[in-house]
């Protein structure tokens, strides 16, 4: 247990560090110095100024909002992830197995698409935020629907969930498909750019509305920890271990696709964080849910950030969208754990 | 410590447990035995809670047991379950304490640190404390999970344990050691209600046996009354000679017609 906070006060050093170089790397530089000087100003603790008007406008208005957001992303992706596979007992789900991700890009699609059209009255009222709506919207109902189809009498069979699960998100593919084919050009460059995920719609705006749907999920996900592990042995074992299995896959699902639904929603869809982050846990300390829940939201704000820095400094001024630095970096590792799942079992 | 009184199990208009009754009080170990789809393990479902008789009642120290919610049976009543796969990597030490999940909120007690300990010890399982569960064999696993089930309810002096064929996989100096252990655990209090293949193991091991032959009851009763050539043939469908040894409380059952009658 010891050993456990201390792995995760590491983590959390490691994403203030890249928290840190985030900030001060980009168009605009600034030094540590200068981050000190106008950190204490703002306090009002005084002291030498060393920064220019110029640097704290832009830490104050684009790098923090944007550091901040990658934090609240990734860690709801990453801890949504881990909680995934704890729930489906499988190494290799992620929270788009249930639709969370083709639902949100269905209805995205479905707004950039026939925003004239159908959708000029709801884009009005809600303005900016139409699309981020919209893709929440999307993620809660394809979820909801596949949840709802693999319930029966109260009680849902795990294989039959993944079942429908593959099912609807090849029916929300297919609906996308078709939006994306009535397209014009515009509209499809804005469709691929969501598709590929960005934090380039950073302020402090998203960040405050994402805030409390990523927050519940942050904070309750790690209290089920204990239960998420002995479901590792079985569901019927659980439930002998006095763990109402049907609560706990409800809350599961409820948790993952509110931090989710709400992360992809204003970044759009960034891949391969969720189902990633927790592996590097797993692999290097073993797979107690206690360490694997808090850990995975942390080291997926870490990543998130840094691969954030990257898509936005690798080919300045333009950006990369960070969906493609995510599977450029994730693919390696996916096809590590096939490889080490394959000998593990030994069909290698 | 368990009534069942005429507990009745169907699923899909078909009987797979008809008017069974048995009791069993701490300290004494009940054996199941039966042929394959008995019910043996429909009616340890229908103890464990997991599913719910269509009529009959079971009573948990004197209570139904339906008034229990499941974790306050988990603080006093353990499972072993016949298949223990486990798709994600834990230590052993882990797995062990997870048994003691029903009695700690978020860190476990010095208590239950303790009780790990002892009872890893017990399983002789110590020296694997710190390997990956799933790189261990069949045997290993099984005392693993004994190792849990038992962690679960150490504290509980009057405490049950239900065992689903513990003896599957393991040798036979393994097979002698758990039963021991579970004879042991019965003799210092504990309620243990297993189901058996080894009829011998039940007459050796067991004070109490039920016999089930497709959902019926055969017998219920002490070792020596129920184990007769009648009721194995009954519940079988074997032939089978008794052996008396002075050692043994109990005959030895050896299967004698299928070799001279049938043939596979």
């Amino acid at each position: 247990m010891k050993t456990h906070s201390l792995i995760l006060f590491i983590l959390a050093i490691v994403l203030i560090m890249a928290c840190t170089l985030s900030i001060c790397i980009g168009a605009v530089e600034i030094s540590t110095l200068e981050l000190w000087s106008i950190l204490t100003h703002r306090l009002g603790m005084g002291g030498e100024i060393y920064h220019t008007s110029q640097q704290e406008a832009v830490l104050f208005s684009i790098r923090l909002p944007r550091v901040i957001l990658g934090v609240i992303v990734g860690s709801a992706l990453s801890i949504g992830g881990a909680a995934m596979q704890g729930l489906f007992r499988n190494p290799l789900a992620e929270p788009g197995l249930i639709g969370i991700s083709s639902g949100a890009s269905l209805f995205a699609v479905l707004v950039i698409v026939l925003e004239a059209r159908f959708f000029s009255h709801f884009i009005q009222l809600l303005g900016y935020h139409a699309l981020a709506i919209s893709a929440f919207l999307g993620a809660c109902f394809t979820t909801f629907v596949v949840y709802n189809i693999a319930v029966k009498n109260g009680k849902s069979n795990v294989t039959i969930l993944l079942l429908v699960g593959i099912a609807i998100n090849a029916l929300a593919a297919s609906f996308t498909g078709l939006l994306i084919y009535m397209a014009t050009d515009d509209q499809l460059r804005n469709i691929m750019f969501w598709n590929l995920g960005s934090l380039g719609g950073a302020s402090w705006k998203t960040v405050t509305s994402i805030l409390p749907f990523v927050g519940i999920p942050l904070a309750v996900l790690p209290f089920l920890a204990k239960p998420l592990n002995t479901l590792a042995l079985g569901e019927s074992q659980a439930g002998h271990m006095g763990i109402n299995v049907q609560l706990l896959k409800r809350s599961v699902i409820v948790l993952a696709t509110l931090g989710v639904g709400a992360a992809v929603a204003v970044s759009g869809i960034i891949g391969f964080i969720a189902l990633v982050v927790p592996h590097i846990l797993r692999m290097a300390f073993g797979a107690d849910h206690r360490l694997v829940l808090p850990g995975s939201a942390v080291l997926g704000a870490t990543l998130l950030v840094l691969a954030d820095l990257v898509a936005r400094t690798i080919a300045a001024p333009a950006e990369i969208p960070i969906g493609i630095l995510t599977a450029i970096i994730g693919t390696p590792v996916f096809l590590y754990i096939i490889f080490t799942e394959r000998r593990k079992r030994g069909f290698g | 410590m368990i009534e069942a009184k005429n507990i009745s199990y169907s699923v899909g208009g078909k009987q797979l447990l008809n008017n069974i009754s048995f009791d069993v009080q701490s300290g004494e170990l009940l054996a199941i035995i039966g042929a394959n789809g008995a019910g043996k393990s429909t009616l340890l479902k229908l103890l464990c809670k997991d599913i719910q008789a269509n009529s009959g009642e079971i009573r948990i120290r004197q209570k139904l047991i339906s008034a229990y919610k499941m974790n306050d049976l988990a603080k006093f009543r353990s499972v072993l379950a016949q298949s223990n796969t486990i798709s994600l990597s834990f230590r052993v030490e882990e797995l062990v304490l997870m048994g003691r999940y029903p009695h700690f909120e978020n860190t476990p007690a010095p208590k239950d640190i303790e009780i790990v300990k002892t009872v890893m010890e017990k399983t002789g399982i110590t020296e694997f404390a710190n390997r990956d569960y799933n790189t261990l064999s069949g045997g290993e696993q099984q005392r693993v999970q004994l190792a849990r089930v038992i962690a679960q309810i150490y504290d509980q002096p009057r405490g049950l344990l239900f065992l689903d064929e513990p003896t599957n996989g393991l040798d036979l100096l393994y097979q002698q050691q758990i039963l021991m252990l579970a004879r042991n655990l019965a003799n210092s209090g504990y309620c243990v209600v297993s189901i058996l293949h080894d009829i011998n193991f039940a007459s050796r091991y067991a004070d109490k046996v039920l016999i089930l032959k497709k959902g019926q009851h055969v017998a219920f009763g002490e070792p020596k009354e129920v184990i007769t050539c009648e009721n194995i043939h009954q519940a079988f469908n074997i032939q089978v000679r008794l052996l008396n040894d002075e050692e043994f409380k109990c005959p030895l059952v050896i299967p004698s017609a299928i070799l001279s009658e049938q043939t596979i």
